[in-house]
């Protein structure tokens, strides 16, 4: 089937057998590596990306159901200058990754969730909801926490003034994480 | 695994749909989130000839309130059920407390509840709830609409009563009462296992004491399961959970009515960690915990519920 994926803001026409997974799509056909595939049954959580701004397990839609659809990947994270995402700087202060191998899908769900709800940070159930939503066999998850409401708060404006943290670091660490 | 080959079907009405399904000679299986259908093809579980999709049809995706129900269409995502104001009054709620045990945002994402009740899992939350509440499920077949109230829609794991060739165009599940109090509880090994025991339960009370009970039950049958012999056995007894919170002790209304769920309304089905005398424990437990959680809600939201004029 002829299909155009809107991928990160780039047309993709491809032609592609119905069969195949839109993770299989972005990382085969778009060379689009960034987006991990893990165990490939939804668990894992590895292969999340947005699709039209909702975070989707990317191993368990066919990439013939995205025809025309907006897709991002953790390639389109980062802005156009290639400075990083606030969730990127975050995942980096808080050392929210070890092996990496899961980070591409925590960032994007945790970036779907943030867009959808700038008060993540100050909302127990929902983060939890969603740091809980991939698997992490490195950090131990706590990290990872911590990074969603770093760049929560730093989205927010509101490094440096915190009503309260999970894990308040010393006063004057670099508060963006560069 | 890698998906194996099929046709792939994106038809743009319900009558297309249909046609696609009945047309001879393969096995055709719908599409709609494709959460569990997708998960079932990748180990080899499922293997059709022909997938139809059913995203590509406009107005199955809506969710309303009518005649006194939520009309929830075949593509309304779970996701459109984690705000208490998807329904008015108690119902609301009820379906926001469940939804949050249902697998993870990125699969409420995409997974529907019609969806659900079409794959029919023994352990599933909605079909728990269906059969609790007396949902319907409207369907759409080569010979025209039915409707199948869910106490017959369930005939075993994966088995309903919709015909090959049917689709399931929406879930209709009537609004709970202003008086009526609810609770959800789920015991699983871990957040990304599937429930061992679900318990839904929706209580009203008059004066004090227990007028009406439904109580559902997931894994704890090859089926969903309403718990009838326990919802008798509430009816007329005081709506007081223990003094002091905590479960109910033996003896108390609510945990005897626990014990005739675990014993006389449920069948449960041997799995690894989960052998039907420890199903049977947790299924005691887990029904006395909502009844105790349903009168809780009802203090919380009664007045609420009835200041809103009822909820019908």
């Amino acid at each position: 089937m002829r299909i155009t994926l809107s991928v990160n803001g780039r047309e993709h026409p491809l032609e592609v057998e119905p069969r195949r997974a839109l993770a299989d799509v972005l990382r085969e056909d778009c060379r689009l590596t960034g987006t991990h595939l893990g165990c490939e049954l939804g668990v894992c959580g590895a292969c999340t990306v947005l699709l039209d701004g909702e975070a989707v397990r990317s191993c368990l839609v066919l990439a013939v159901q995205c025809d025309g659809r907006s897709i991002r990947t953790v390639e389109g994270l980062a802005g156009p200058d290639g400075r990083p995402h606030p969730l990127q700087e975050a995942f980096s202060a808080e050392h929210a990754l070890q092996c990496g191998f899961c980070t591409p899908g925590f960032l994007m769900v945790a970036a779907a969730a943030l867009e959808d709800d700038p008060g993540l940070a100050d909302d127990p159930e929902r983060l939890e909801a969603v740091v809980g939503s991939n698997l992490c066999r490195c950090t131990g998850y706590t990290p990872i926490h911590r990074a969603v409401v770093r760049a929560a708060r730093a989205r927010a404006g509101r490094i440096g003034r915190r009503e309260h943290t999970l894990h308040d670091e010393p006063e004057g660490r670099d508060a963006d994480g560069s | 695994m890698k998906l194996p080959a099929f046709d792939y079907l994106a038809p743009a009405t319900v009558g297309e749909a249909v046609d696609a399904l009945a047309a001879a000679g393969r096995d055709a299986r719908v599409l709609a989130g494709g959460q569990s259908l997708l998960l079932d093809m990748r180990l080899g579980r499922a293997r059709p000839d022909a997938l139809v999709d059913i995203n590509g049809i406009t107005g199955l995706g809506q969710v309303r309130v009518e005649e006194g129900a939520l009309v929830a269409g075949a593509l309304v995502r779970h996701r459109a059920f984690e705000s208490a104001g998807v329904a008015p009054g108690p119902l609301g709620r009820l379906l926001s407390l469940a939804v949050a045990d249902i697998a993870h945002p990125p699969i409420r994402a995409r997974g529907t509840m019609a969806g659900s009740l079409a794959w029919a899992h023994p352990a599933s939350e909605w079909c728990a709830m269906a059969v609790a509440l007396d949902a319907e499920v409207e369907l759409r077949g080569p010979a025209g609409e039915r409707v199948a109230a869910a106490r017959d829609f369930f005939l075993g794991p994966h088995a309903t009563a919709r015909a090959p060739a049917e689709l399931i165009t929406a879930v209709r599940v009537p609004l709970l009462d202003a008086g009526t109090g609810v609770a959800f509880a789920e015991h699983r090994r871990t957040a990304f296992c599937f429930a061992q025991v679900a318990v839904v339960t929706a209580l009203t009370v008059v004066d004090g004491v227990v007028a009406g009970a439904r109580i559902g039950l997931a894994g704890c049958a090859d089926r969903p399961v309403r718990a009838r012999a326990a919802e008798r056995s509430l009816l007329g007894a005081a709506a007081a959970p223990p003094e002091g919170g905590g479960t109910p002790p033996p003896g108390h209304p609510f945990a005897q009515a626990g014990r005739i769920a675990a014993e006389h309304d449920a069948a449960p089905v041997a799995e690894p960690y989960a052998d039907p005398e420890y199903r049977r424990q947790a299924i005691a437990v887990l029904v006395a915990r909502t009844l105790s959680g349903a009168v809780a809600d009802l203090r919380a939201h009664g007045e609420a519920d009835r200041e809103a004029g009822g909820a019908r």
